[in-house]
């Protein structure tokens, strides 16, 4: 375990080396977060009129859930797309012939070799969002509510990786579908609403197939109260589920990598 | 005889390989189509929400109108920055400077092959559309289809000038590729992929139509979805926005070419 540990502060520490070497952009980036989440305030404040909701949210409420999607969409940029979108060029080079012969774990290899600090000011953002949305929507803060919503956020966090996993997985078998990836951002972004706001049919594709629900509302109802035990039990589960199926899908896989120019 | 560079065989060269090199690629533009989903996601958004009242768009015009953008959308999606980026990063544009044709053409080739392999993709998805709600089915008069795809075309056009204009700038920067991510958030705000203008405050909307992104998906997605518009100010727009980008392009191209210091050996 300490050895992993290890591995991972350096991984780290040179991942945010290299980063700082093109300091501009962090810039870039800085301003493309800003437009981006003005965009979809300005567009969430389109569905609110004097006294209308949105699937029963108030506005104050709809900005906790989207400030829960922006923290996930900066982890995504932070962590996930440089990680995982790495894994086809692995295949399709044959560097990952380099990989799986080092004596630590391929998955965890893959999953954690790099960081991308440019998407941690979207984090903050998204963090900020949701405190203030809070606030307004007079949030009362316990110490249960905390941990329970801090257990609900690892939890989204997990069962967005093993899907994003999943999908980049599949590229041992199919080079070309490189970009499977970006269908799952585009339906991801379901998630900048909360579940009510969609049909019946909609909303149990988001609970249970693509579980966007977990990512979003769940967490925004603990701290507003409304959580319901079996839908937080029904996260983990999904979670634990969503990580073990990613799991044994990679150790699958693996059997089939014949390695390129072979 | 050849005009700006082409004639009848260069055209059909050009188009035949490029076609055939896309449908190589059937797999991952299959993917890309799919990735277009969002406008449907925001139609269920739309269509329960409270506000739907504001939009104009009642009954199944909500949904044709989403229906459209998304058609829309797929027939003028450009990436002529990021091919050009990567053709001159690993010098194979070099090459294509010195045939006697102007390198944009090959682009516009390329993306028209890539609209050619989308479609049956981009069908597909409408039809799976109409069967979740068959209700929105329609088929546009025949005028009214040639106009929508003639305001589709040019939409396509100034989105292919505008990201070539800042192709043309990657002479200079390394840098300019980030110009169209941060050209992109604007126009998935304002383009009316997200929500139609309609739904905008009356002073965003008056700045919105100054821009060229209602011109790219709103104003195409009504005349196909068979919404009233305004037929000579969309009309003129559009072709002012081409005759504005076009001598600019050209330009900012061939000063960019006597720049160019080729990469590599």
């Amino acid at each position: 375990m300490g050895r992993y540990w290890r591995t991972l502060r350096r991984f780290w520490s040179t991942a945010v080396a290299v980063q700082l070497e093109y300091q501009a952009n962090v810039l870039i980036e800085l301003l493309a977060v800003a437009m981006s989440l003005g965009g979809s305030l300005f567009l969430l404040s389109l569905f609110y009129g004097p006294d209308q909701t949105l699937g029963g949210w108030s506005w104050a409420q709809a900005l906790m859930v989207q400030g829960l999607y922006t923290v996930f969409d900066g982890m995504a940029s932070t962590w996930l797309r440089p990680n995982l979108g790495a894994i086809v060029t692995h295949v399709r080079e044959g560097t990952l012939d380099f990989v799986l012969l080092k004596p630590i774990d391929s998955q965890f290899w893959l999953s954690l070799r790099t960081l991308s600090p440019g998407g941690l000011p979207e984090i903050a953002l998204g963090f900020a969002l949701l405190i203030y949305g809070s606030v307004q929507a007079g949030v009362v803060l316990t110490l249960p509510s905390l941990f329970t919503v801090l257990v609900m956020l690892l939890a989204g966090g997990l069962i967005l990786y093993s899907l994003w996993f999943l999908i980049a997985a599949t590229s041992i078998w199919f080079v070309k579908t490189w970009n499977a990836t970006e269908v799952l951002r585009a339906l991801l972004a379901s998630g900048r609403y909360p579940l009510n706001a969609y049909p019946p049919a909609l909303r149990l594709l988001f609970t249970l197939v693509l579980p966007v629900a977990f990512l979003t509302t769940v967490p925004a109802q603990v701290l507003l109260g409304e959580a319901a035990a079996p839908m937080l039990l029904a996260g983990l589960a999904l979670a634990v589920l969503f990580f073990s199926v990613a799991r044994a899908f990679w150790l699958f896989a693996l059997r089939f990598y014949t390695s390129a120019s072979s | 005889m050849r005009i700006f560079g082409l004639n009848r065989r260069i055209i059909r060269v050009l188009l035949g390989s490029q076609y055939a090199h896309m449908l190589e690629y059937r797999a991952e533009i299959a993917l890309w189509a799919l990735s277009g989903v969002l406008p449907f996601i925001m139609l269920s958004v739309w269509s329960g929400s409270e506000a739907r009242l504001g939009l104009g768009l009642d009954g199944v015009a909500l949904d044709r109108y989403f229906l459209s953008a998304f058609l829309v959308r797929q027939f003028s999606v450009v990436w002529v920055v990021y091919a050009f980026e990567e053709d001159a990063l690993l010098g194979r544009l070099s090459p294509y400077l010195l045939q006697p044709l102007h390198p944009l053409w090959r682009y516009v080739a390329a993306h028209l092959g890539e609209q050619l392999t989308r479609l049956p993709f981009a069908a597909l998805i409408a039809a799976v559309f109409f069967v979740a709600q068959p209700q929105a089915f329609w088929l546009p008069s025949l005028g009214g289809f040639l106009l929508a795809w003639l305001a589709t075309w040019l939409a396509f056009a100034i989105a292919f000038l505008f990201q070539s204009l800042i192709a043309a700038l990657c002479f200079w920067s390394e840098k300019a590729s980030a110009l169209e991510r941060l050209q992109f958030i604007p126009f998935v705000f304002l383009s009316g992929l997200l929500a139609p203008l309609t739904a905008f405050p009356p002073g965003v909307r008056a700045l919105a139509q100054w821009t060229p992104f209602p011109y790219l998906i709103d104003f195409p997605a009504r005349l196909l979805a068979g919404q009233p518009v305004d037929l000579i100010a969309g009309f003129a727009a559009q072709l002012a926005w081409v005759a504005l980008l076009l001598p600019l392009v050209l330009l900012l191209w061939r000063a960019g070419v006597r720049r160019y210091s080729a990469m590599g050996a």
